[in-house]
């Protein structure tokens, strides 16, 4: 048997694994491939060309850059409050003992188990019930963003001070420091990359979301629902320079929160 | 506690440092200075406010909704007339799309745990020093829209597509065989959009399994495949039941990939309900509609935990 065929034999899994994981980055390839793409026209989605018009003329249609931008705003606004709302939460739900703590962890449990489209009926039915139904648009979207982001927030949170070890903020503590002192210079500094995980998961469910959204949005567009628009009637290939952004920004992202993480271990050895 | 901490691991991004790194003590004994008093209600009062607002009620709304009565509009405003028929009638016309959601929803979670499966072992057992590296890649694709990524399927399943083409060689399509438009398509974009939901619960459990247990087993002489069966997948079995449910909830309740890749004749439940609240504006039936796809989800779900014998898990 040839050395190659060996090596297959012996890492077979791990070959596998990594066909698999190949898989997963095939959308991704052609989402990059066609966002170089001069398409013949508009309801034909093949490559017919190279170009880098798209890349030049992101806002050719300005439809999809307002409704870009109205994804970012949204994105922002509701990760800012569901940060705050679940960081507190976190706290509360680790740190505090008090009558209802465990109900309180199935109430932030639940959101995420219920399926999206249950989640959006019952908002939309409540916004009808309530009179709003005429009042759909940005503030709705905002106030569905901020309920499902808040759960992932209080667990992301929640798990990091979980996994922390209360022995330094003791030590502060014997060392004179105030409550506010310690948690400003011990406890907050020690959860902080666990609240930047959350708000970036927060805005990252925000931003893609389309099923909850597109019940309570009314006409206002989000760039999910742009997407969803255009599948219908030609899609300008602009959208895949957004794919390969998004793309591009979340690896850069996690790369430099995992060089972060190497410095700071190596600066503690 | 352990309902969501079965939970938990899965959904902060490995390597981000958003969760204790892989190794470490997965659960500090929670009972070391645990405050009691005020202050605890008065961090959790706006969170948990927001979530009775914004989602218990919205759930009895809800159910409400699904009784009133089915001659109900905008301008006639609606009444409660505890109208039970809406059930009936609903499942009358959308039973087909009911049960094919919950079937296609149940062939991807199947597909996600094979191939998430081999993922998730490959990462754990065999990466070595690129164990990171490569559970950040298995997230890393799915940070691009989930309509953007289904679109490409689109393009990469396509009549004229080199998978077609390939397949009508292979004789495995006919000569105008096709996939998009089929129950393939579908199943094939749900089983992709939701596998690292599959791969990310099955590692956390896969990697705290001590190698030495397998070891033990091959010293006394047990075939690998019955090592496997006998020792890994066993204690990797709070992993299959975390990332089967985490997979068959949302995938169940999608319609974005029937939509984009199927036709109507593989419409899912998901699209009918928000058509018929956008479009038709008929919330009675549309909420009814909602409510029997929770219900035998969670039936479902319940079921299938008891199976499982993995209750602390709920």
């Amino acid at each position: 048997m040839s050395r190659a065929g060996r090596w297959v034999r012996e890492h077979l899994v791990l070959v596998l694994g990594l066909l698999v994981l190949a898989y997963t980055f095939v959308p991704i390839a052609i989402v990059v491939l066609m966002s170089f793409n001069a398409p013949a026209s508009r309801n034909v989605y093949a490559f017919d060309g190279f170009t880098l018009d798209n890349w030049a003329n992101p806002c050719a249609d300005p439809g999809m850059c307002d409704a870009l931008a109205r994804s970012v705003q949204i994105g922002l606004l509701s990760t800012l409050l569901a940060t705050v709302l679940g960081t507190l939460a976190a706290f509360a739900l680790v740190r505090h003992d008090f009558a209802g703590r465990s109900a309180s962890n199935l109430l932030v449990f639940l959101p995420m188990a219920a399926p999206e489209i249950v989640l959006g009926s019952s908002l939309l039915a409540l916004f009808v019930a309530t009179g709003f139904s005429g009042q759909l648009g940005f503030w709705t979207i905002f106030v569905a963003h901020v309920m499902f982001c808040l759960s992932f927030v209080v667990v992301a949170v929640r798990a990091r001070l979980a996994g922390m070890d209360d022995h330094l903020e003791q030590a502060a503590m014997d060392l004179y420091a105030t409550p506010v002192q310690t948690f400003r210079r011990v406890t907050f500094p020690l959860v902080f990359p666990g609240i930047l995980g959350a708000a970036l998961l927060s805005f990252s469910l925000s931003f893609d979301d389309f099923i909850i959204t597109n019940l309570n949005a009314g006409t206002t567009t989000t760039f999910p629902m742009y997407v969803w628009g255009v599948a219908q009637r030609g899609v300008p290939m602009q959208v895949n320079v957004i794919g390969t952004v998004m793309f591009l920004v979340s690896v850069a992202i996690v790369v430099v929160g995992e060089v972060g993480n190497r410095r700071r271990l190596a600066a503690r050895t | 506690m352990t309902s969501t901490a079965g939970v938990a691991p899965p959904l902060d991004v490995p390597g981000t440092g958003t969760g204790p790194t892989p190794g470490a003590p997965p659960e500090v004994p929670p009972e070391t200075g645990r405050r009691r008093g005020k202050t605890g209600y008065l961090l959790l009062l706006p969170g948990a406010l927001w979530l009775v607002l914004f989602f218990v009620v919205p759930f009895y709304s809800l159910v409400a909704t699904s009784l009133y009565d089915p001659a109900g509009s905008d301008f006639r405003g609606y009444e409660m007339t505890w109208a039970v028929g809406n059930y009936v009638d609903a499942l009358q016309e959308y039973w087909r799309p009911m049960l094919r959601s919950l079937w296609y929803g149940a062939l991807a979670t199947l597909f996600c745990l094979v191939l998430g499966y081999v993922l998730a072992y490959a990462i754990a057992f065999k990466a070595g020093r690129w164990k990171n590296l490569m559970l950040v890649l298995v997230v890393a694709p799915f940070f691009t829209s989930f309509l953007v990524r289904t679109l490409s399927w689109k393009l990469i399943l396509a009549d004229d597509g080199w998978v077609v083409n390939t397949l009508q060689f292979l004789q495995v399509l006919g000569e105008d065989g096709r996939l998009l438009a089929t129950p393939v398509a579908v199943v094939a974009g749900l089983t992709y959009n939701f596998l690292p939901f599959m791969v990310l619960p099955l590692y956390a459990s896969l990697d705290k399994i001590d190698p030495r247990l397998v070891e033990a087993s091959s010293d006394l002489y047990a075939h690998p495949a019955v090592g496997f069966f006998k020792v890994t997948w066993p204690l990797s079995l709070p992993g299959v039941v975390s990332g089967t449910l985490l997979t068959f909830i949302p995938a169940s309740g999608d319609y974005i990939n029937a939509e984009l890749l199927g036709s109507p004749n593989q419409r899912m439940v998901g699209g009918v309900i928000q058509s018929l609240f956008t479009d038709a504006n008929d919330y009675p039936a549309a909420a009814a509609l909602s409510m029997v796809l929770m219900v035998l989800i969670v039936v479902m779900v319940l079921l299938y935990v008891r199976r499982a014998g993995t209750e602390e898990l709920l």
